[in-house]
């Protein structure tokens, strides 16, 4: 199996998984347009690299390792999404298929520089939210504004933005993307990185989103609040 | 010296200050902690009061006269922060560096202290001497939270009251404490900050030891580090030098942390907050699993169906409350002032005659027309806002409010420009970018006051049916989405999305909404019945006089040809203009009657309710449009609203007149 159709795979799986909770061979056969049979030969493949449990005739989950590099994929695909309308100015039409091809060939200096130059965007041309990078940087700016490499070393915990915590649950503020008004207005309102904070909930259609920090609950746009970052804590208070 | 809580502060012998006539206290501190409840009971002046943060959009002024003493005291805008991102911002923070009021008072609202300590650490930079008052002390007790406020004190050097200023408790204790902190002059510890950081700030400090633009010399370092224009700009006079040293530490920090310096500073701030907070307070563990009142009401409130119905209700009931309330008492007062002399606006006679016809028609209607429709909306208005439902409304209509560029925080100047332009043209500074601002603003001059609608029912449904005077409301609110979509892609600018605090219910007060409605409806009496009286004896006196002619020849093209008006109506419109509920005043006066269904067809008359609605905005939104913005941008409105009112008009007068 090639590199490529292995991040294929991770990339249909975890799309999926987010939808149904978990990948059936149908559906991974019906979204990557190949034999179901084929399907079970790969995820035999990929549970074998420690990429997925899978469970013959139930379906797939993503392990950890999977999920990082499905979302390595996934962040790289949605940031040539963006290049590709907004530099090159491609046809709407063609950039998703043009972002698959390239998103496998993609160097972590190449796409780090994309980000960089693209301003770290927070969603794709279609509207899906990009993940956060896991270098070790606390804000953007040390990013877009430091001269030469970036600390490659890497986070240890997966960044959630909190958007997508379940309302009721809690997360520590790892890093806020965006430029720096942005960072500072919010700064200024107590979410400093480190900080514990609760999802209240999220208003419906992507409106703003209800968070408690500091004994303060503040109503947040959803395009803001998906700059904010988290790595989720376990228990949940409901 | 009780009150004082035998803070350091009174301990410091220092001589008595030169005797002044008047002393200058001013309130700081976070929006929505009370400081404007905090104001009216010091001074007894009836401030704005609202369970929103950004009440209070102008600074107000008031006298507290206590034990002999004139104290001036001015309640500055609450803000978060004094990084000057707003204008608030700005203008409180060269109140308090130029203006060197005698004492800062910083109001806390004490169950989110550690955000109001933010704030708190930043003011005391300035150096003004400074007392705490620790507000709303009864909520946080039921959260379950302790303070210790005399090592609060202790540990900032300043005297710290406790108040609950809704109440008026603590209110004698803060005034004791203003009194003394006058001839004690406290001032705050400086709170040192991590390593990295104070060894910047001292490098600077050495650099700039006078301080810059009238500034302390740590805020100067301090804001330098940050890279603040403001500062950057002043001292780059003084010493171009010394600013690309403070310059090269502002790097060499933003190197260490990976973050712009501003933002270090912040959370350098928040970590002494909360060093702060864990010495003083204490919170008695509450049961998780038990739901707060504002929990609950907020799972119907914000509930994704039921609180779009609620938030319909609510809008549609306040409309419908109006409406059915104002009818009755309108008709009650009505009785009531025809059974003491009957109207009679035009005559021709004497001077006396004229003035005294003109005066007392121009009372009736001021009295029967806007009292009985403004005093239910502003009674229904204050119980919305000091329970705090305002502020959810600006989160389910946040998604709404984007497909005309703006977001939820507009919702409330739209749903005050249901009373009164004026007051919710200035409610616009809550809104922070500039072209955002003056986005709500036009708009905001686009719903039906209640003088439009008194003009819509009075003319409209009374006279021709209830139908057509809704379908010109839905005009209306087609209107204001059509060209707040056009506007916002037309004007220049960027838009930015919503951050607000989310207030936590509470029962509404009843001296508070009545003294809100009171203060709205008397500031309203103060304009209006003047204007309508004098107005009233002009009409009357230039229909005696003959002049009004010449203004009906020259706007005859418009008013009778485009609109298809009696050409009468002309001068209506000229007066209109002062207010807008002038005019049905002026076509009673001119036509000698109150019913209209005589003088004009249906088609005529929703013409005119039409225009009378869209046409100029009153003098006084013109001139709070110019004041906010500048003369060319509210002279653009106008313009602007005329020619559509005209146009509109024009095309329902063709319409109309098809098939009615």
């Amino acid at each position: 199996m090639t590199s490529e159709q292995l991040e294929e795979y991770l990339e249909s799986i975890l799309d999926i998984e987010t939808i149904d909770g978990i990948a059936k061979t149908s559906a991974i056969a019906k979204c990557l347009k190949v034999a179901p049979a084929s399907v079970t030969e790969a995820l035999q493949v990929l549970s074998e690299k420690g990429f997925v449990h899978y469970e013959p005739y139930k379906g797939a989950k993503l392990t950890d390792l999977g999920r990082e590099m499905a979302q390595k994929v996934k962040r790289r695909h949605r940031l040539l999404e963006v290049f590709l309308t907004d530099v090159l100015h491609i046809n709407q039409e063609n950039v998703h298929d043009e972002a698959c091809k390239m998103e496998h060939t993609l160097s972590d200096e190449t796409e780090c520089a994309l980000c960089k130059l693209l301003k770290a965007p927070a969603r794709c041309p279609h509207g899906s939210l990009i993940e956060a990078c896991n270098r070790q940087v606390e804000s953007c700016s040390s990013c877009l504004e430091g001269e030469g490499t970036v600390s490659s070393c890497t986070r240890d915990e997966p960044l959630l933005p909190v958007t997508t915590l379940a309302p009721g649950q809690k997360g520590t503020i790892a890093f806020i993307r965006g430029d720096n008004s942005v960072v500072q207005r919010l700064t200024d309102l107590g979410l400093t990185l480190h900080t514990e904070i609760q999802l209240i909930r999220k208003a419906p259609m992507l409106g703003p989103v209800e968070i408690a920090v500091r004994k303060t609950k503040l109503a947040i746009d959803h395009a803001i609040a998906d700059h904010i970052f988290v790595t989720a804590c376990k228990e949940t208070t409901g | 010296m009780n009150g004082c809580n035998n803070c350091s502060g009174c301990q410091i012998p220092v001589s008595l200050p030169e005797r002044k006539e008047e002393y200058v206290v001013a309130l700081a501190g976070n929006a929505n902690v009370g400081k404007s409840a905090m104001f009216n009971q010091l001074t007894g002046v009836d401030q704005d009061i609202g369970n929103w943060p950004g009440k209070t959009v102008e600074r107000a002024e008031g006298l507290l006269q206590y034990r002999g003493q004139r104290i001036r005291v001015i309640d500055l805008p609450g803000i978060y922060s004094i990084t000057a991102l707003s204008t608030e911002e700005q203008v409180s923070r060269e109140f308090i560096a130029h203006d060197h009021p005698d004492v800062v008072v910083n109001v806390l609202d004490a169950s989110a202290l550690e955000r109001n300590l933010f704030f708190t650490l930043q003011l005391s930079e300035l150096e003004s001497p400074m007392i705490l008052a620790v507000n709303q002390m009864d909520l946080a007790t039921k959260k379950g939270i302790a303070i210790d406020l005399r090592k609060l004190s202790g540990l900032l050097g300043i005297p710290v009251i406790p108040t609950i200023a809704i109440q008026g408790k603590g209110i004698a204790d803060l005034s004791d404490a203003i009194l003394s902190a006058i001839v004690t002059r406290p001032k705050p510890h400086t709170m040192p900050y991590g390593k990295e950081v104070e060894d910047r700030i001292q490098k600077i400090m050495a650099l700039f030891p006078a301080g810059v633009g009238g500034y302390p010399p740590r805020w100067t370092a301090i804001k330098l580090l940050e890279s603040d224009s403001d500062t950057i700009w002043e001292a780059k006079k003084l010493a171009p030098d010394a600013v690309a040293a403070a310059g090269a530490f502002r790097q060499e920090l933003e190197r260490i942390h990976g973050e712009p310096a501003a933002t270090v500073m912040s959370s350098e701030r928040y970590h002494v907050a909360e060093q702060l907070v864990a010495e003083v307070m204490e919170i008695r563990p509450q049961n998780e699993n038990e739901l707060s009142l504002t929990e609950r009401i907020d799972r119907l409130a914000l509930h994704p169906l039921i609180g779009y119905i609620l938030l319909i209700m609510v809008i549609g009931g306040l409309l419908v409350w109006t409406f059915i309330v104002g009818a009755w008492l309108s008709e009650l007062l009505t009785a009531f002032l025809s059974g003491i002399a009957p109207v009679q606006p035009l005559v021709k006679g004497t001077v006396v005659d004229v003035i005294i016809n003109g005066a007392w028609t121009g009372f009736v209607a001021a009295l029967t027309l806007i009292l009985p429709y403004v005093i239910p909306f502003y009674l229904f208005l204050a119980l919305i806002e000091d329970s705090g439902f305002l502020t959810r409304f600006s989160l389910m209509l946040d998604q709404g409010m984007h497909k005309m560029g703006l977001h939820g925080k507009a919702i409330i100047p739209l749903v005050l420009g249901f009373g009164c332009t004026v007051p919710a043209c200035l409610s616009c500074r809550i809104i922070e970018s500039p072209k955002q601002k003056f986005l709500a603003a036009f708009l905001v001059t686009l719903v039906p006051c209640s003088a439009r609608t008194i003009v819509i029912l009075g003319v409209v449904a009374l006279f021709v049916n209830v139908w057509w005077a809704l379908a010109l409301y839905l005009f209306a609110f087609i209107l204001i989405v059509v060209l707040g979509r056009l506007a916002f892609r037309l004007l220049p600018g960027e838009s930015v999305g919503m951050i607000m605090e989310m207030p936590d219910y509470h029962v509404p007060s009843v001296p508070i909404v009545l003294g809100q409605t009171w203060q709205r409806t008397k500031s309203l009496i103060w304009i209006v019945l003047p204007a309508y009286i004098i107005g009233s004896i002009a009409i009357t006196a230039a229909f005696a006089a003959g002049f009004l002619e010449p203004i009906n020849t020259i706007l005859s093209p418009i008013t009778v040809i485009l609109l298809g008006l009696p050409v009468m109506t002309g001068v209506v419109f000229v007066f209109g203009i002062i207010r807008k509920e002038m005019t049905i005043l002026a076509l009673a006066a001119l036509f000698g009657t109150t019913v209209f269904s005589t003088i004009m067809t249906p088609v005529q008359l929703i013409v005119f309710g039409l225009v009378a609605m869209l046409y100029a905005p009153c003098i006084s939104t013109i001139l709070a449009l110019a004041k906010e913005f500048s003369w060319k941008q509210a002279l653009a409105i106008t313009a602007l609203e005329t020619a559509l009112a005209i146009a509109f008009g024009a095309i329902a007068f063709r319409l109309l007149g098809l098939f009615m």
